[in-house]
């Protein structure tokens, strides 16, 4: 058994919260270099120009990648050997959104009773917390900040087996052809395949979390996730939708096991400002 | 490379917007307005209900923009586009009030196309994402209405040399169409 204290929780997040926002990771600058020497539409070269010295404004002065900071989603892997003291842990997670958002001068977008009020809560809480238990005593945090105009692209299909796998490439890509250029493309798109309802939405955001451009281990999985990178970047919608041969980076999928009567894909559309970083405690 | 860009003062006058064809890089200096969703409702509102806007919209261009806070000693945050689609509900109104520029991202619906057409008004997008770098040619920023609404207040702006591109011009054109008869395959 090995105990973590909750106030180290708090500090990790607020951290991870800034570090996010301010340095975009090695592999999405990397995918943007390539993106920029491959790119043939002049206004998609220079938007992809424009998106590699963004990254470096905002590295050297710490200002937002976007100013769109995105809700704060967090992903726990918790080893089952932890014990957390000093505090709760989700409070202790909620805390640092709070604190990591609020001296990194960073955008709260966050508006309690989204049918009514709309009345921001001020300090970007609450986050989204996923959990999961796993074997060992280390904690994994990792901390996705995640904009709203990609967000509200996504799409959940509850296709039947009798779609097939035609059925499952014609809804994604229908679904990044008509977010066209509102979710800033080029995007990475972050697919789900099998599960439930809810599962599948799970399996597409955490899908975004691999570093770009590295294939699923499933040689299948690998096979559809090229296949469906090629239809998406032949419709021709080019970084910023203003036309060219980059629209996606990388098609990331995960699956599972389905129902006999089910086979549920989402679809979780990341904007090239694809902002996570993680560490282990 | 693209074509060289153009450079205009905003706000606009008819002879400007006449010389903006969709396709075209301008760098935008001057006077701009910033409102996003809340503010649009609420402009939209005021008009129906025959009251007075918190600014003279005739001529004007708003940039549908929320900032990041600004840290001591700086004008403005980060400072990139959001999704223009979300104000097409409003933006017929206020284009029949006399706005006359819109910067944002992505594409708008139909009747905002046609709206910009019969008003003789013109739209443009800015990168998305490219909120840092575009947050350089702002050189002043104020706060003019709805305070309380945080990051969704309305701003007034002066920039200088702000990189956007013409999508949607007076005549019908719309990049995004364009684009994707050019470039899908």
């Amino acid at each position: 058994m090995r105990e973590i204290k909750a106030s180290k929780i708090t500090e990790a997040v607020a951290r991870l919260c800034q570090s996010a926002n301010f340095e975009l990771g090695e592999d999405v600058l990397k995918a943007l270099k390539k993106a920029e020497r491959e790119e043939e539409s002049p206004l998609g070269k220079e938007a992809l120009r424009q998106l590699l010295e963004n990254a470096r404004i905002a590295r050297e002065e710490l200002l937002p990648l976007c100013q769109d900071c995105g809700t704060a989603v967090v992903f726990l892997e918790i080893g089952q050997d932890v014990h957390i003291v000093g505090g709760d842990l989700n409070k202790a997670i909620e805390k640092g959104v709070s604190k990591g958002y609020t001296e990194g001068y960073l955008r709260k977008s966050m508006v309690r009773q989204p049918f009514s009020a709309r009345v921001n809560t001020k300090d970007n809480t609450p986050p989204i917390i996923h959990t999961e238990i796993v074997p060992g005593e280390h904690l994994k945090i990792t901390v996705m900040c995640k904009g709203g105009g990609a967000e509200n692209m996504s799409r959940l299909g509850m296709l039947t087996p009798g779609a097939g796998r035609q059925g499952i490439i014609d809804f994604i890509v229908k679904t990044v052809d008509e977010a066209g250029g509102k979710s800033c493309p080029p995007v990475i798109v972050g697919v789900g395949i099998g599960g439930t309802a809810d599962k599948v939405m799970e399996l597409a955001k955490h899908a975004l979390l691999r570093p770009i451009g590295e294939p699923s281990p499933d040689a299948e999985v690998a096979e559809l996730e090229q296949e469906l990178l090629k239809r998406i970047n032949d419709l021709g919608i080019g970084p910023g939708g203003l036309g060219g041969r980059v629209t996606a980076l990388a098609v990331h999928a995960e699956v599972m096991p389905a129902h006999i009567a089910s086979m549920p894909v989402a679809v979780n559309m990341q904007c090239h400002s694809a902002r996570h970083k993680e560490v282990v405690l | 490379m693209a074509d060289k860009p153009l450079r205009i003062t905003s706000p606009l006058g008819d002879a400007d917007i006449a010389k903006l064809k969709t396709g075209t890089s301008v760098l935008i200096s001057g006077v701009i307005y910033v409102g996003r969703d809340t503010a649009h409702r609420r402009l939209a509102q005021a008009l129906d209900k025959g009251g007075k806007l918190p600014f003279d919209i005739k001529g004007q261009t708003i940039y549908y923009m929320g900032p990041s806070p600004a840290r001591p000693g700086q004008v403005i945050g980060s400072a990139g586009p959001t999704t223009s689609s979300r104000m097409d509900a409003f933006t017929p109104r206020l284009l029949q009030a006399g706005l006359k520029a819109m910067i944002g991202k992505g594409d708008r619906s139909p009747a905002v196309r046609e709206a910009i057409k019969k008003y003789r008004a013109v739209y443009l997008v800015a990168t998305g994402g490219a909120a840092a770098l575009i947050s350089k040619s702002i050189k002043k920023s104020e706060i003019i209405a709805y305070e309380e609404l945080g990051a969704e207040a309305v701003l007034k702006l002066t920039v200088k040399d702000f990189p956007a591109i013409v999508t949607n011009d007076m005549y019908g054109g719309d990049l995004f169409e364009q684009a994707k008869a050019q470039y899908r395959r």
